[in-house]
């Protein structure tokens, strides 16, 4: 395998995984900080119990998320060399605005959130968490701006000629509005919070299923449902308007992801179907003239697609439709949990209702499968760019690494997240079995004797 | 005073933030094994508990403002010192997970499995960044396109492996003061003997590395040969480390702390003022060597990074010091602990 191949399957590797994380700080963040402000309202013990045992899966989300986002932050720089010199002017200033602002907040106030609960007035501990939590929504607002400017870069001149050639800022503020950047970031602040709220109702579903926790996870269940119509009805509002800027500024990827074939006519919608590359289209039902209805508001309007452009500047065009297409069908099958789940909740049945409290539980996935697909719709149908439209993804690779050094980390990669995962899962699920109760006690200690 | 020195001064300034911070915190996993007892080994870990991954965070910050103030500096060491830096982040990575995961299971075996892995991923680290440092004193292989030319194993020349060695000894130093500040009965009356060891140990590796560079890195010397005054910095930094046993004779333990982290500022400034202002020799080719003045980002970026650096850098000032505060006193066990 070539240098090329193998550092993209690294990056996504590395990326992929550690994305597990920060949406589960970011969601946890706000279920925290409004269980705690709950907390501080009414002084019942019942939102103190829950704020101790949500922080504390919130410290282990955090701490794997720090330890996998280190590797991000090199990574750049180890594979994707050519690529930092290129946009290091732009792209690195947002990345150390992210530390600045956002990394020492999150994790200097974590400790007080985590261990300072004796040490510190409840006001101090609820500020803590607010903090935690703005903090966690920073590091999401820097790295989608960096990553939105390449998509659609903004505010930038190029200096220089060919080897030497480089983006420099020239209006700081165009560079973090660009075209995409607050949309998108909308758009992934929405799924994180998804990623929190779900984690908590497949916990609070589990605790009710078992008969255990009962009053907590009813709870939890209760703050969590309400998140998740905020955040489901906000992702689907801010993908469709993120998808109107792919159409004006990314065609590309706009017509992998809708899978559009001719090279300009009104383009019908399609909700699902299978990509045929060699005949050039899409097997499945279709709505005509939608798709232009929906991008440009009018059914007759044409959609430039994929046979009008060369194919050396193409995405993969059936991994990108089918990552788009999936992500939208969990995005509607989300909203219609949130939503059954109301209406349970409105007629007094949702604590009652087992078989919709078992689909709870494995829906932890839904979220987390999404934002992954998300991401890789934007990635992949961003392609065969690294910066669209200026640098191509080849160009950006490191010239001195051979394959046999990127092979070796790979492989060293793959270990040591496949051990990560395993330890999460571990400890994920010890957490849960011993309960908010068992936070409250000496868990130590009991352990101890119980293994004794 | 330019853009370029002050961008060059606040990557100092983050870098040895890091080296304040994390330095102590590696030097206690470093000595993690010559604790005794499960109690005393939970003691090191929880006076580090609140703090190690927000000393992490120095490290983070500082890779971004390399990143964005010195793109090329940036890609070409990361590029270049490619296997470094992932062994790097391997151990730290291993590090994060053992203090994670060490007492969340009774059994001797998990513990002193996650012991060993704490103890042996700290020192590799504080190795790894010695071997960097040593590196980029003695200078590196660069070509005219600015990419490293060298190799993995030319990395381990023997001066990198003495610089190594000597991080390794102020990690232990710097650490076991901290212990000694953070503990107290029986426990903390033994490290108070960890203490001078790790000072001889030290001492003899700051010699030998002091007499070696002298010897066979002339060029480190150079600017303090421009500015004779400086001079008076070396010498501060001797009477800083010879204050450590000193105060902690005197049981001012906090005092001694303070003397062991300037004398780890002082040891950055000796490495940053001795390298300026290249930020990567070439050898053999100096004339290929990466500085602050050609390889840094426009100044209209450094201008931008400057004012979100004095809007930030006072509020983390200010979060370190009152976590730091709330966290002051002796280390105890609860059930909040690692």
């Amino acid at each position: 395998m070539s240098v090329l191949l193998l550092s993209r399957i690294q990056f996504s590797l590395t990326v992929m995984f550690h994305y597990i994380y920060p949406p589960l700080s970011i969601g946890l963040g706000v279920i925290i900080l409004v269980m705690e402000s709950i907390y501080m309202l009414t002084k019942d013990p019942l939102y103190h119990k829950m704020t101790k045992f949500w922080v504390k899966i919130f410290g282990l989300t955090f701490a794997i998320g720090v330890a996998t986002g280190i590797v991000m932050e090199f990574e750049f720089g180890t594979n994707w060399s050519t690529y930092s010199r290129y946009v290091g002017d732009v792209f690195g200033s947002a990345l150390a605005a992210e530390g600045v602002f956002a990394f020492f907040l999150e994790s200097g106030f974590l400790a007080i959130l985590l261990f300072g609960w004796d040490r510190v007035s409840p006001f101090v501990h609820w500020l803590s968490a607010l903090l935690v939590c703005l903090g966690a929504h920073f590091s999401a607002v820097w790295i989608v701006v960096a990553n939105s400017w390449m998509q659609t870069p903004a505010g930038f001149h190029i200096v220089g000629h060919g080897l030497h050639a480089r983006a420099e800022i020239t209006d700081f503020k165009a560079m973090v509005f660009n075209p995409s950047s607050m949309e998108r970031l909308a758009h992934v602040i929405s799924g994180a919070w998804l990623a929190g709220v779900f984690l908590v109702l497949s916990i609070s579903a589990y605790y009710l299923l078992k008969k255990k926790n009962v009053d907590f996870a009813k709870a939890s269940l209760k703050v969590a449902l309400m998140l998740g119509l905020i955040a489901s009805l906000g992702q689907m509002i801010t993908g469709r308007i993120a998808a109107e800027t792919v159409a004006k500024w990314q065609p590309t990827k706009l017509a992998a992801m809708e899978g559009v074939f001719p090279a300009s006519a009104p383009a019908a919608f399609c909700p699902f179907g299978i990509v045929d590359e060699k005949d050039k289209k899409v097997i499945g039902p279709k709505i005509p003239g939608f798709l232009s209805y929906l991008m440009y508001g009018d059914f007759h309007a044409p959609v430039r697609g994929i046979e009008s452009y060369k194919k050396s500047d193409l995405p993969p065009v059936a991994l990108t439709f089918y990552a788009y297409h999936l992500m939208i069908l969990i995005g509607i099958s989300i909203i219609f949990l949130v939503g059954w789940g109301l209406i349970l909740f409105s007629r007094g049945k949702l604590f009652e209702t087992r078989w919709y409290l078992k689909i709870l539980v494995p829906a932890v996935l839904l979220p987390q499968i999404a934002n992954q697909l998300g991401w890789m719709t934007a990635e992949v149908g961003r392609q065969p760019w690294i910066v669209y439209g200026l640098l191509r993804t080849s160009q950006g690779l490191s010239k001195v690494l051979s394959a046999n050094v990127v092979l070796t980390s790979l492989i060293m990669f793959t270990l040591i997240y496949l051990l990560l995962f395993v330890l999460f899962i571990f400890l994920l699920d010890q957490k849960i079995k011993q309960g908010p109760e068992g936070i409250e006690l000496q868990g130590e200690t009991q352990a101890h004797r119980a293994s004794i | 005073m330019d853009l370029h020195l002050i961008w060059f001064i606040l990557l100092g300034v983050l870098l040895t933030g890091y080296a304040i911070l994390d330095g102590f915190d590696l030097g206690v996993g470093a000595l993690h094994l010559f604790a005794r007892t499960d109690r005393e080994r939970r003691l090191m870990l929880n006076s580090i508990g609140p703090v190690w991954d927000g000393n992490e965070v120095w490290l983070v910050t500082g890779g971004g403002a390399l990143f964005a103030a010195f793109p090329d500096v940036y890609a070409t060491l990361a590029s270049g010192f490619y296997l470094a830096v992932y062994l790097l982040i391997f151990c730290l990575i291993f590090r994060a997970v053992a203090i994670e995961f060490r007492s969340k299971r009774p059994g001797a075996f998990w513990r002193r499995s996650w012991d060993v892995a704490f103890c042996v991923s700290s020192i590799l680290s504080a190795f790894l960044f010695g071997v960097v440092i040593g590196n980029l004193i003695w200078g590196v292989p660069l070509g005219a396109d600015k990419e490293f030319h060298g190799t993995f194993l030319g990395l381990l020349n023997p001066y990198a492996l003495l610089t190594g060695l000597t991080v390794v000894a102020v990690c232990m130093m710097h650490g076991s003061i901290y212990v000694v500040m953070k503990t107290q009965g029986d426990f903390h009356d033994r490290v108070r003997d960890w203490v001078r060891n790790s000072i001889i140990f030290f001492v003899i590796m700051y010699v030998t590395l002091t007499m070696a560079t002298l010897l066979y890195v002339p060029h480190m010397v150079q600017n303090f040969k421009d500015y004779p005054l400086l001079f008076i910095i070396p010498i501060a930094n001797l009477l800083l480390i010879a204050n450590i046993p000193r105060e902690i004779y005197h049981k001012k333990d906090f005092l001694a702390f303070l003397s062991s982290c300037g004398a780890m500022a002082i040891l950055m400034f000796l490495f940053g003022f001795g390298i300026f202002p290249d930020l990567v020799l070439s050898n053999p080719h100096p004339e290929f060597s990466l500085n602050i003045y050609q390889d840094s980002s426009s100044l209209a970026t450094l201008h931008i990074m400057l004012i979100i650096a004095m809007i930030g850098m006072p509020l983390v000032v200010a979060y370190t010091v009152s976590i730091y505060w709330i966290f002051r006193g002796k280390v105890s066990i609860d059930d909040h602990s690692y």
